[in-house]
């Protein structure tokens, strides 16, 4: 599988194809809220003032990833979402509690449905082809990613739009923060994974790809594997998935020269990934890459669009503070983690 | 890539009934499940008539399993599931590869309306264990750990097709040698957020629905979970009694026309049933069944109608909107309606669209408003078509 095109909205600036991260956006506080573009560009006037963010997003990011790729009718789209359009659940919902079922308005019912981004882009696009709204936790981008891979192999599709969207809200900022997955602090977000304590920063994003079966001159890189596993038991169960992972894929550690893992600065949840440093993955280049862009289930996308870049530019920004510079770069294995309990490793190859 | 995926067992719960031989019995005995608003606690329950599955959360709790206080939606999965796979008769799960695919529209909303009452005015407030599951996939993994699942689960959400595409899903891991078993389809409760979104949209009945009738009103929102278990050939070939039904077509196709209206022609409907009878190597003369989406709504009776009008003109299948009698399911309808069409297939029968007064007008066919018996059917056409354009259409044919 090949990665045509990307379109990436985040908490750096990720948007619009320039340097890789040359200036990185050093956020304080445990939220990192996105760069928005100017919509005006992507989505028609009226249709704005009616989207909600993520909506936003989501048709932004998809538009500039196809309109990379030259193209205007992908066989396929395919969404992931952890927590779907939260800011109009929210509003649907706090309306329905305070005005005692009474007395609403449909818009935001209408645009709080899982596959509303999805469902947008087809709009915009005229497109009738398969459509698919992926919404569990952490694997909620890996799954459509599946799916996505799959239409390809299946040789029912040519060209797959794929991405991943979740927005935070002041709603489940608060919630998330009372269960206690936030810092209290005021962490400077470049330094996240260098001050391990309890808890994360929270991160949103809209990350798009269009996948192709057949290799462009165009091409960031090849998406070669993925996979997932669900609540380890420990340490081992973990490395005998990787190692199994490696195994299918034909690929030895050794040829692997970098590794974009999950680390998000919470000490709890790091020690999976600081054994792994120090034992699997010991004599491997590796960098996080929460710092850039927060903890949220569809992180994933944000690390797969990283990795696709450093790929194509073959080269490591300094902001992800690699101390041994590999020789080439020529596969990435990226090694996500969602609350210790959704694992997915990806690996990314050069053309 | 075109091994066949075989239907090892089904698990239903709805308002007809809380195993699929009962729903079976209601549906062969004309008893739908809609009545009077019974367990949903909604200001609009003397107006609004809705398929609730006749149990109270304490009653559901004690069937599935599960602990008191959890979201109905995950007890409604847990039992059919359950069911399902008991039924398979596969034994520990353990020993193939086995998926859990689920779906569901709103997940753990049903408990997230009442944490929201004191969180609304004060942030601090509210008992978290109320919004835990509040998300679709931590509906699933309460079931899924239920099972014993773990080697792949994940949860699909496109409005009423979600189910569907649930089963779609699972049956292409399989082809895919991905996974040897999967348990695909979906569970949604009733909630408040979904009555009251579909009351402000105005496609609500007040009285009992009567899709495909010339003079529908609306629909009536039920609540349920069905589930089937697929299995490969090589699983199939292990289990004491031979499936008899396959899963042999699927499409999935976009509207592309409105969030939540079908375009009058039908678009996304016909290329979904047509891209299933395509995918299946059948041509619309196969089709004995077909149970219909009919939801009761002025725009998806016509939108789906014409499609089949347009698909099957001149010689049309017998057909039937199940919803009459468990009311529009939302996320679990495919799943619900998936062990419909098995059990017609199994049994040689055709339920009836009830409360089908005046046909209508713009098409030139009738749905069954009798039970029909001792047919021989050989493949069924299931549809499941939603807000954002999502359609998927799935056929099940005799092994």
């Amino acid at each position: 599988m090949y990665i045509r095109a990307t379109g990436n909205i985040s908490p750096q600036e990720s948007f619009g194809h320039g340097p890789l991260l040359e200036t990185p956006v050093d956020h304080r506080g445990n939220r990192l809220n996105c760069i928005e573009p100017d919509y005006k560009e992507f989505i028609d006037v009226k249709l704005i003032r009616r989207m909600s963010r993520i909506i936003k997003m989501g048709v932004a990011a998809a538009s500039e990833c196809l309109r990379e790729a030259t193209l205007k009718n992908p066989d396929a789209i395919v969404t992931g979402t952890a927590y779907g359009c939260l800011e109009d659940t929210g509003i649907f919902l706090g309306r329905m509690v305070e005005q005692q079922e009474t007395l609403l308005a449909p818009t935001a019912f209408i645009q709080s449905t899982h596959n509303t981004i999805g469902a947008q882009i087809a709009l915009q696009l005229q497109c009738n082809n398969y459509n698919n709204a992926f919404v569990h936790r952490g694997f909620s981008f890996e799954s459509a990613l599946l799916d996505a891979m799959l239409l390809l192999k299946e040789g029912d599709a040519q060209h797959v739009l794929v991405g991943a969207i979740d927005e935070i809200t002041n709603a489940s900022h608060a919630i998330l923060t009372r269960m206690g997955l936030y810092r209290h602090d005021n962490t400077a977000s470049l330094h996240l994974l260098t001050t391990p304590q309890k808890g994360t920063v929270a991160g949103e994003g809209a990350a798009f790809f269009v996948l192709a079966n057949a290799a462009s001159a165009t091409d960031y890189a090849r998406l070669d594997a993925l996979h997932t596993f669900y609540k380890p038991a420990g340490k081992e169960a973990i490395e005998k998935e990787i190692g199994r992972f490696l195994l299918n894929t034909g690929v030895g550690l050794n040829d692997i020269d970098l590794i974009i893992d999950g680390r998000n600065g919470d000490a709890r949840h790091d020690a999976t990934f600081n054994e792994l440093e120090a034992g699997l993955f010991k004599d491997i280049p590796s960098a996080g890459f929460k710092h850039l862009c927060g903890e949220y289930p569809t992180a994933s996308a944000f690390a797969l669009w990283l990795a696709t870049r450093i790929i194509k530019d073959e080269q490591i920004p300094a902001v992800l503070n690699v101390a041994k510079q590999p020789a080439a770069l020529k596969k990435i294995l990226v090694y996500n983690n969602h609350l210790n309990s959704h694992h997915s490793l990806l690996l990314v190859s050069a053309c | 890539m075109s091994a066949p995926v075989f239907i090892a067992g089904t698990g239903a719960i709805s308002a007809i009934g809380h195993s699929t031989a009962a729903c079976l019995a209601a549906l062969k005995n004309e008893a739908a499940g809609i009545g009077e608003m019974r367990y949903l606690d909604s200001v609009h329950r003397d107006e609004l008539p809705v398929a609730e599955v006749k149990l109270s959360n304490e009653e559901l709790s004690l069937l599935s399993g599960l602990a008191p206080g959890i979201s109905r939606t995950a007890e409604l999965g847990t039992i059919a599931a359950k069911e399902a796979l008991e039924n398979a008769g596969i034994g520990d799960v353990a020993q193939w590869r086995t998926g859990f695919i689920s779906a569901n529209s709103v997940g753990g909303m049903d408990k997230t309306e009442n944490f929201y009452k004191a969180f609304l005015p004060d942030p601090t407030k509210g008992r978290l264990r109320d919004v835990v599951n509040h998300e679709c996939g931590a509906v699933t993994e309460i079931v899924a750990d239920q099972l014993g699942i773990k080697d792949y689960i994940t949860t699909i959400s496109t409005a009423c097709s979600s189910s569907a595409n649930s089963i779609f899903f699972g049956a292409r891991l399989i082809r895919n040698n991905i996974l040897d078993v999967v348990v695909a389809g979906g569970a949604d409760a009733l909630t408040k957020f979904t009555l009251n979104g579909f009351n402000t949209l105005m496609i609500l009945d007040s009285e009992y629905c009567k899709p495909f009738d010339e003079n529908r009103k609306g629909l009536n929102l039920g609540e349920g979970a069905g589930y089937v278990v697929l299995v490969s050939e090589k699983v199939a070939a292990t289990l004491k009694e031979n499936p008899s039904v396959k899963l042999s077509g699927y499409c999935n196709a976009n509207d592309a026309y409105h969030q939540t209206a079908s375009s009058p022609d039908g678009t996304g409907s016909y290329l979904a049933m047509s891209g299933a009878l395509k995918r299946a190597g059948l041509q619309p003369a196969d089709i004995g069944y077909i149970n219909l989406h009919g939801t009761g709504t002025q725009n998806n009776d016509i939108a789906e109608g014409t499609a089949i009008k347009r698909l099957f003109d001149p010689r049309f299948p017998m057909m039937s909107s199940t919803k009459t009698f468990t009311g529009h399911t939302l996320g679990a309808c495919g799943g619900i309606e998936a062990v419909f069409s098995i059990m017609a297939l199994n049994n040689g029968i055709v339920y009836p669209n009830l409360r089908l007064e005046t046909p209508m007008a713009a098409l030139p066919f009738t749905p069954e408003t009798k039970l029909v018996t001792g047919v021989d059917i050989k493949h069924v056409l299931s549809n499941s078509f939603g807000f954002g354009g999502n359609c998927s259409s799935l056929i099940f044919s005799k092994v």
